[in-house]
């Protein structure tokens, strides 16, 4: 196998919380993201999904140091990003981008949809005859499916999915090979998403890019990304070929999580036996020993309590944190 | 057997600056005792402000219920007085909105939120209430009910709180319980076990539902009925099978073909709705998806089609070709 253009090892990200207003102690840590592994191949889309507060979009904001992980490295393309300083992290912030989930509050309302997508290409000196930029905002518009014409409208003039446009153009604005997709679709209506998802391939096939992309809803990560991560409480419970982890999940969260979502046809509904997963995800202030989700499993036995699972292979390119598969 | 919603000829509309929205505009259903009956659409369909159409929970200015009738156990709700709709509010009808952060008070304990509604519409004493509040937390599967009481809504998490407006929306043993997207906030998990919680208790109570979602799987799992709107229409109603399996208008079947399937395969590529939702101040006389549809054709600029048989028993769809879709135009 080829070397991956991104290789994340054993990261932590752990936030303080602190008391008191002039001398602040610390008096606990969250762990959103507590030990995670995995690699992103050239090209190659993988998924991040997990309920709220799972700790995926931190993931995703370590990768682009927008947050200083507590431990661990994230190897991007030969270059550990935990370690970089803040002048060297600028220049591979050229590479590394970023499309957020809502296109509402991520476009800044005072400029024009022609300025924010110059004014990536501004700040790292990409473009500096103006002109030339102006051309490029035209290019990219069309490259997003939006008239050149918007480039002089605001962020509220136009609709959910114009605006996700918008966003996407601006990440491609600096010509970047690896884009973090937060939730990119999760804020658009039904009829929407499916032509973002579907800006999104054309995009990364003709770009050659390279996508982590985090959400919650699985139908969508399914049809986007070769492979899927699926997160609990801070770390990666199972890692497959996206066919493979949804035809044949392993893990019981994997199992309740896809078991949870309806699917639109009311004929397979009914055939199918549903029985939720009890409980709710606990805090991550103070999370469950052992596995994190032995509270909640159907499957758990008493080592799940006092252990962490090892993360094995079950299957070639199937990765499972379960002791009871 | 007369239905116990019966919603005739309903318009909603919005004074704004940019004009008359009409966003609701002219939609007639029933509901029957202890049916749930789903309400799809995408934002700005006019499926949120017709279900509030039905509790006169507009505000006025700028909304208005300009025409149409609301029967909801043959009286006409549109007819009553401020004072007995608000006797009606919460007691034989109860809603579930999506956002329970926003919707219990921040400054009022769970028991006052629940007691209040009991001792509004049903004049019980404060300490049957609390006995009530009690039963009702144990209901909707809250363990640890006297703790929970004392607590403030901040001190829940998010699919408890839903719980709770469920246990408010129950607490005066409604008939109807209208819930506006009532787990779109929620993760799947949790969105899955209120829904069980839901469908459990409307059956075992005989209350009727309406849900209003834009969450094609929910409707599948839980409806026996469904009304999908488009532009402040109703654009195809009837059953959920009738309505997957055999969609009748443009919008349902683009609809249902833009979705990924969790239990299919990857695809190669999926079939968007093409174009922009419609601008509800800017609709002219002709059918308003139609600069969406790809089965458009002249006659559709003409005039707003209307709700039309378009197969076995009550499926409805509003559209000139309804019935000349094939299988392979509807296969999703």
């Amino acid at each position: 196998m080829t070397t991956p253009l991104l290789e994340v090892k054993g990261l932590r990200m752990h936030f303080p919380i602190t008391e008191g207003i002039v001398t602040r102690r610390t008096v606990g840590e969250v762990k959103a993201v507590d030990g995670v592994d995995f690699t992103v191949g050239r090209g190659e889309t993988l998924g991040l999904v997990g309920e709220s507060g799972c700790g995926k979009t931190t993931t995703g904001r370590c990768i682009l140091r927008l947050e200083n992980p507590t431990a661990g490295s994230i190897v991007y393309d030969g270059v550990d990003i935990a370690s970089l300083g803040q002048r060297e992290m600028v220049k591979l912030r050229q590479k590394i981008q970023v499309i957020f989930q809502d296109p509402f509050s991520s476009l800044n309302p005072r400029m024009k949809i022609g300025q924010i997508i110059a004014e990536p290409m501004k700040v790292h000196g990409i473009e500096p005859d103006a002109a030339k930029r102006q051309a490029r905002v035209l290019e990219l518009l069309t490259t997003c499916g939006l008239n050149a014409g918007f480039a002089d409208r605001y962020p509220h003039e136009m609709s959910g999915g114009q605006r996700q446009r918008v966003g996407i153009a601006r990440a491609l604005a600096m010509n970047p090979e690896f884009i973090v997709c937060d939730e990119p679709v999760s804020a658009l209506d039904v009829s929407i998403q499916a032509q973002v998802i579907n800006l999104l391939e054309d995009l990364r096939e003709k770009f050659g890019l390279t996508y982590l992309f985090i959400a919650h809803d699985l139908s969508v990560v399914r049809h986007l990304c070769q492979r899927v991560a699926v997160m609990y409480l801070g770390r990666i419970v199972e890692l497959a070929d996206s066919d493979e982890l949804f035809d044949n999940p392993q893990h019981p969260y994997t199992k309740a999580l896809l078991a949870a979502v309806p699917v639109p046809d009311p004929l397979v509904e009914q055939g199918r036996v549903f029985r939720p997963v009890q409980g709710e995800v606990p805090s991550p202030i103070n999370p469950p020993s052992g596995c994190v989700f032995h509270p909640r499993c159907p499957s758990a036995v008493a080592s799940c309590k006092v252990s962490r699972p090892e993360t094995r292979e079950t299957r070639p390119g199937h990765f499972v944190a379960c002791t009871e598969v | 057997m007369r239905p116990l919603l019966d919603i005739r000829g309903l318009h909603t509309e919005f004074r704004t600056g940019a004009g008359i929205v009409r966003a609701v505009d002219g939609i007639s259903y029933t509901v029957n005792a202890g049916e749930t009956v789903a309400i799809v659409g995408e934002s700005g369909s006019g499926k949120s402000v017709g279900a509030m159409s039905i509790l006169r929970l507009i505000p006025d200015p700028p909304g208005r219920i300009t025409a149409g009738e609301v029967l909801f156990d043959g009286r006409d709700l549109l007819k009553l007085s401020e004072e007995e709709m608000r006797r009606l509010r919460g007691s034989q009808i109860g809603m579930i909105f999506q956002e329970p952060m926003t919707s219990l008070n921040p400054v009022l304990t769970i028991e006052r939120q629940l007691t209040e509604t009991l001792e509004q519409h049903r004049a019980a004493t404060r300490a049957q209430a609390v006995e009530r509040a009690m039963d009702l937390l144990r209901l909707v599967g809250i363990a640890d009910a006297g703790r929970r009481l004392q607590q403030y809504p901040h001190q829940l998490s998010g699919g408890m709180r839903q719980r709770v407006m469920i246990a408010i929306a129950l607490a005066c043993d409604p008939k109807l319980i209208i819930a506006d997207e009532p787990t779109t906030a929620l993760d799947v998990t949790i969105q899955a076990q209120i829904l069980e919680l839901m469908k459990e208790l409307t059956q075992r109570l005989n209350i009727a539902l309406i849900v209003i979602t834009h969450n094609l799987g929910i409707v599948a799992r839980y409806a026996t009925r469904v009304n999908v709107m488009y532009a402040g229409r109703i654009v195809e109603s009837g059953s959920a099978a009738a309505i997957y399996h055999d969609p009748r208008h443009p919008y349902t079947i683009a609809l249902l073909r833009s979705v990924p399937r969790l239990d299919r395969p990857r695809q190669a590529r999926l079939e968007p709705v093409e174009g922009q939702p419609p601008d509800l101040t800017r609709l002219d006389a002709g059918c308003a998806f139609r600069p969406r549809c790809r089965f458009a054709v002249d006659a559709c600029a003409g005039s707003r089609p209307v709700l039309q048989r378009a197969g076995d028993g009550d499926h409805f769809a509003a559209c000139f070709r309804a019935g000349e879709f094939t299988a392979t135009d509807q296969a999703a």
